[in-house]
């Protein structure tokens, strides 16, 4: 027994390697540091927080890139097994720093324009971004469970952060209930699977019936096994509450409209991006056995999501209503990508880059929409926008660009994405998908191109005198970027370096 | 390939000037009107200095390959994806037709009084981009990606600059032309995917597709994709509803672009990539094209009679002539698709020239509506001579291009046994549109004013068509009347490269050609007799 303890405990020292999680420390750290400095700094100066967090995690996301020496293109496991490094988890963590640096930008000034407190925002925002990167890195169950309920806890707090706006502590209620009741699912489904792979009656049953690699070898002998469906599907339905599949797709709407608009474009990339990479480590580890039997209900949910999605944006009048339903029907394309990674290879990569466009057209507009709304953007709606080319002719570019690249519409970086996903879910075969997925395609012409329409379609007459609303130069230069980037990745995909 | 560097480059230009024009001109607010101006004559006149350079240039010694190829990486090399350009026998003629109507709507579009015009300018120089990039892609993904380019601004176009219900037409033509585009693209990765060859050009695909065809159910399916999807941009009945509404609405400029030459779009999908690809996918459905195509010359045909609308007349009469172009392929004959490509080339010049004049009508009578028109050649005879110089073109009198393509459409069908039957019906259609467009030309231009108009035909304002619109008209005439007293600048290196393609059956032997050919020139010599009596 204590021989066991001491031979676990130096396989455990043996393999901790603090190195190769330094992003994440240095986030961590930074996130001391900011709540340190508002104890510490004058009150006039505590405008600094905010530019230290973006510039703090500006440099961490240089440092990753460049630490480059560090990494090998092979998977290497570390802390006992607990994290698994892979070249998607490492694309991954620059993702989700380029997402937290972004919704710390915007953050700056929609906490002034709302007049909100600072400095815990930016905490949590860095503290989610690390727990993110540690969630696509974990390959035991209790990694992902602790780093899950991170991102989750802080996401309670930052949904109701308006707190004197009733539609924000809305959001933050029924994304804390909600989020709990998911929470408890996926759970139950981990504690299903560990007491079934622990069961010594079982054929290759483990000790460590936790650890992902254990249990792909479990699950891949005992596939038919009823409790261990169960314990899968329970885990896959808690995952599809993060990225907002249907039949968890219930809260989308309301917490996006109500969360502050940051947190919402937060929601909206990074944490659903972080489920779907969970998803298809899960799919093609753990899970990996139950290919045949998780292929259609996966089938079912995209279908059910790409419909449900496009169906109920068409009719939403509030543009951050409508974004996340629209965003509904982007989580039903992925899973397209997703179930065709089963089959071919390359489609993992086709999911990733997807999300990179995303992540560029959907800061890009919610964005812009803290910009062109006065005070509480909850309740833009599409009335607001008419004409709003004439005021703002900068901004209305720059969300037609992001909607255009949504939409799929070349030659913007969406429409590449949408072609990666078409082409991987034609080699997979997955015709019925792909039929379903035009259909989602084409009627989402109809809701984004409505905002267009608002926008550029002037009707009536145009008041000449409504005046321009001047910009500063440094948003002038983050949205100009984005917009560019935009094209630039439609053009010559090649910039990225995640082409399949 | 060595020694054609320098036009490879150039034909890169025809694309990178009128994009990099609009993008300067999307800034170009404060631009004074000569720079403006400038711009604008650099972009849209480039193209078809580089179009008339590359035509006079083509080796027809290479027919079978690629004049002018060009291949440049895009960071898509591991699907085989390139931006492979060039041009052969039958795309050749359409980046001409592409340099000459963008130039002369471009013209027509730099003297406008358009709101925002440098904006209106960007818009149409990046649909012009994407038009030659259409037409000298050799990689079909490339070949989308330039059509999806040119089709966005159409959109744009529509909605800021259309008229009377813009914002729902402009919509519903996105919606509907999206759907026909994505199952083109749909088509094309079927096509990518189950060949198995990783390569999007048209070469390869060509020759791999050669020596190993899919199976016959997978043809079949892939082409109806491909058809329906083509078939909704190039508005096969039943799928036009959007053109007719589309082109009344649109801004001249756009209107020209499209109707023009954009549209041709589909029709070179399907002869240049579709039939060839997918031989007993074609065969399974050309009675199917047949039947939809009747349906496009007779019962749109009859609607257009029925228009009183002018713009909408002409929108609905180019949906009509598609007709004709898709039964030239049904006949999967050397002879009938090389008589589509010789209508879709005249048809695009004649349409543009009858959609602009159309415009300059309107500026002068205030109104589309034919029967409240009348007696207008007394004040503007000269527009009244270019107008009815249109709509002779579009009917089909010989002299201009038109007829040699309707012409040569007929002759195929009453040689192929299966469409025979197809002659009489689609005869019918030529009766159609004379009668639609001689009553037009009677209606606008002669008899007595209608009485509203009779007070505005005494209007000092109206006058004769002006400089600018004389010199878009006529570069379009010109071109009509080139094709339609030589054919052969076209045709030749049409007929060569067409007989390469193992799908379009040929002529037993040249000499029979040549007894087509002749019995051509004895038909337009009786015709045109007949005509001086």
């Amino acid at each position: 027994m204590n021989d066991l303890l001491v031979r676990s405990l130096s396989n455990f020292t043996g393999t901790n390697n603090w190195l190769a999680i330094m992003p994440e420390i240095m986030l961590a750290i930074l996130a001391l540091c900011l709540l340190g400095a508002e104890m510490v700094l004058p009150r006039e100066r505590r405008r600094l927080i905010a530019d230290t967090a973006i510039w703090g995690q500006v440099a961490i996301l240089v440092f990753t890139l460049f630490w480059g020496d560090f990494y090998s293109s092979e998977a290497q496991y570390y802390f006992s097994d607990m994290i698994q490094q892979t070249d998607v988890t490492h694309l991954m963590r620059s993702f989700f720093l380029v997402s937290s640096i972004l919704v710390c930008y915007l953050g700056k000034s929609y906490l002034k324009k709302h007049k909100l407190p600072q400095t815990e925002f930016f905490h949590l925002v860095i503290i989610i971004a690390a727990a993110l990167m540690l969630l696509v890195q974990s390959s035991n169950f209790v990694m992902l469970f602790v780093a899950l309920e991170t991102v989750t806890v802080a996401f309670y707090v930052l949904v109701a952060y308006c707190r004197t706006n009733p539609l924000s502590l809305e959001a933050g209620l029924k994304y804390l209930i909600l989020g709990a009741f998911s929470s408890s699912i996926l759970l139950f489904g981990i504690v299903l699977l560990y007491g079934i792979a622990g069961n010594p009656e079982f054929a290759a049953s483990t000790g460590n019936a936790l650890s992902f690699t254990e249990l792909t070898t479990f699950i891949s002998l005992h596939p038919d096994n009823l409790l261990v469906r169960v314990g899968a599907v329970l885990v896959v339905a808690g995952l599809c509450f993060k990225i907002a599949a249907v039949p968890f797709q219930i809260w989308v709407p309301d917490v996006y409209q109500g969360a502050p608009t940051p947190v919402t474009a937060y929601l909206a990339v990074a944490s659903k991006a972080a489920g779907f990479i969970v998803l298809l480590q899960l799919l093609k580890g753990p899970f990996s056995g139950l290919d045949s039997f998780l292929t259609p209900l996966l089938s079912m949910i995209a279908i059910a999501t790409i419909l449900f999605g496009s169906i109920a944006a068409v009719s939403q009048r509030n543009v951050k209503r409508m974004l996340g339903l629209s965003g509904i029907a982007h989580a039903g394309y992925l899973l397209i990508g997703v179930i065709a990674a089963l089959k071919v290879s390359w489609a993992e990569y086709a999911v990733i880059f997807y999300f990179a466009t995303y992540l560029l057209a959907s800061f890009t507009i919610f964005g812009a929409i803290i910009q062109i709304s006065d005070s509480d953007d909850s309740n833009l709606s599409l009335d607001d926008l008419e004409n709003l080319a004439r005021r703002r002719p900068f901004m209305s570019a720059a969300i037609t660009v992001g909607l255009g690249s949504l939409a799929g519409i070349p030659p913007l970086g969406g429409f590449i994405g949408k072609l990666f996903i078409f082409i991987a879910a034609f080699q997979a075969g997955l015709y019925g998908l792909l039929g379903v997925a035009l259909c989602g395609v084409v009627i989402s012409i109809y809701y984004y191109f409505g905002l267009i329409r608002a926008m550029y379609f002037s009707q009536g007459k145009v008041s000449s005198e409504e005046s321009k609303v001047k910009m500063g130069m440094a948003d002038r230069l983050v949205f100009g970027t984005l917009v560019a980037a935009i094209v630039l990745v439609g053009l010559f995909p090649g910039v990225l370096p995640i082409v399949p | 390939m060595a020694h054609m560097e320098p036009f490879s480059i150039l034909l890169l230009t025809a694309i990178l000037m009128p994009l990099l024009a609009g993008v300067l001109l999307l800034f170009g607010a404060r631009f004074s009107g000569v720079l403006l101006k400038v711009l604008g004559i650099i972009g849209f006149g480039w193209p078809l200095i580089v179009g008339v350079l590359l035509f006079c240039q083509f080796d027809s010694s290479l027919i079978g390959d690629y004049n002018f190829e060009l291949r440049l990486p895009t960071g898509l090399e591991q699907l085989g994806i390139y931006l492979h350009l060039g041009l052969n026998g039958i795309s050749m003629p359409l980046f001409l037709l592409a340099g000459v109507v963008g130039f002369s709507a471009g013209w027509y579009a730099l003297h406008s009084k358009a709101e925002r015009l440098h904006l209106y300018l960007s818009l149409l120089l990046f649909m012009l981009s994407g038009l030659m990039g259409t037409f000298a892609s050799i990689d079909i993904f490339f070949f989308y990606f330039f059509h999806e380019f040119a089709l966005i601004p159409t959109f744009i176009l529509i909605g800021v600059w259309g008229g009377v219900g813009r914002r729902s037409t402009a919509m519903e033509m996105t919606i509907y032309l999206t759907l026909g585009a994505l199952l083109s693209l749909v088509g094309l990765i079927a096509l990518y995917v189950k060949s198995g060859v990783e390569s999007f050009s048209l070469i390869e695909l060509r020759g791999y597709l050669a020596s190993q065809p899919l199976e016959e159910s997978v043809q079949g399916n892939i082409f109806a994709l491909l058809l329906i999807g083509f078939g909704i941009l190039v508005s096969l009945f039943p799928f036009h509803s959007w053109a007719p509404k589309g082109y009344a609405t649109a801004p001249t400029g756009a209107a020209m672009l499209h109707a023009g030459v954009l549209k041709k779009f589909g029709l070179y999908g399907l002869l240049q990539i579709a039939v060839p690809l997918l031989p007993e996918g074609a065969m399974q459905w050309t009675p199917w094209i047949v039947w939809l195509a009747l349906g496009n010359i007779l019962i749109i045909g009859l609607i257009t009679i029925a228009q009183r609308d002018l713009k909408m007349m002409f929108g609905y009469s180019s949906v009509m002539h598609m007709g004709y172009a898709f039964l030239g392929i049904a006949t999967l004959t050397v002879v009938g698709v090389g008589g589509t490509l010789l209508l879709m080339v005249a048809h695009g010049l004649s349409i543009s020239l009858l959609l602009m004049l159309s415009t300059c009508i309107y500026h002068r009578s205030q109104t589309f509506d034919m029967k409240s028109m009348g007696g207008l050649a007394a004040k503007t005879p000269v527009l009244a001579a270019f107008f009815i110089a249109g709509i002779f073109a579009s009917i089909g009198l010989p002299g201009f291009g038109n007829f040699w393509g309707e012409f040569t459409i007929f002759v195929s069908l009453a040689k192929t046994e299966a469409t025979r039957w197809a002659i009489i019906p689609a005869a019918i259609g030529i009766i159609i549109s004379a009668v639609y467009g001689l009553r037009a030309v009677a209606n606008i231009f002669y008899g007595a004013p209608h009485s509203r108009f009779e007070a505005r035909l005494q209007d000092e304002a109206i006058v004769d068509i002006k400089g600018f619109e004389r010199v878009s008209a006529l570069v379009l005439i010109g071109a009509l009347l080139i094709i339609g007293i030589f054919p052969r600048i076209l045709s030749d290196n049409a007929n060569l490269e067409l007989m390469n393609i193992s799908s379009y059956q040929s002529p037993t032997n040249l000499s029979a050609t040549e007894k087509v050919s002749t019995s051509f020139a004895e038909v337009v010599e009786a015709k045109e007799e007949g005509l001086k009596k």
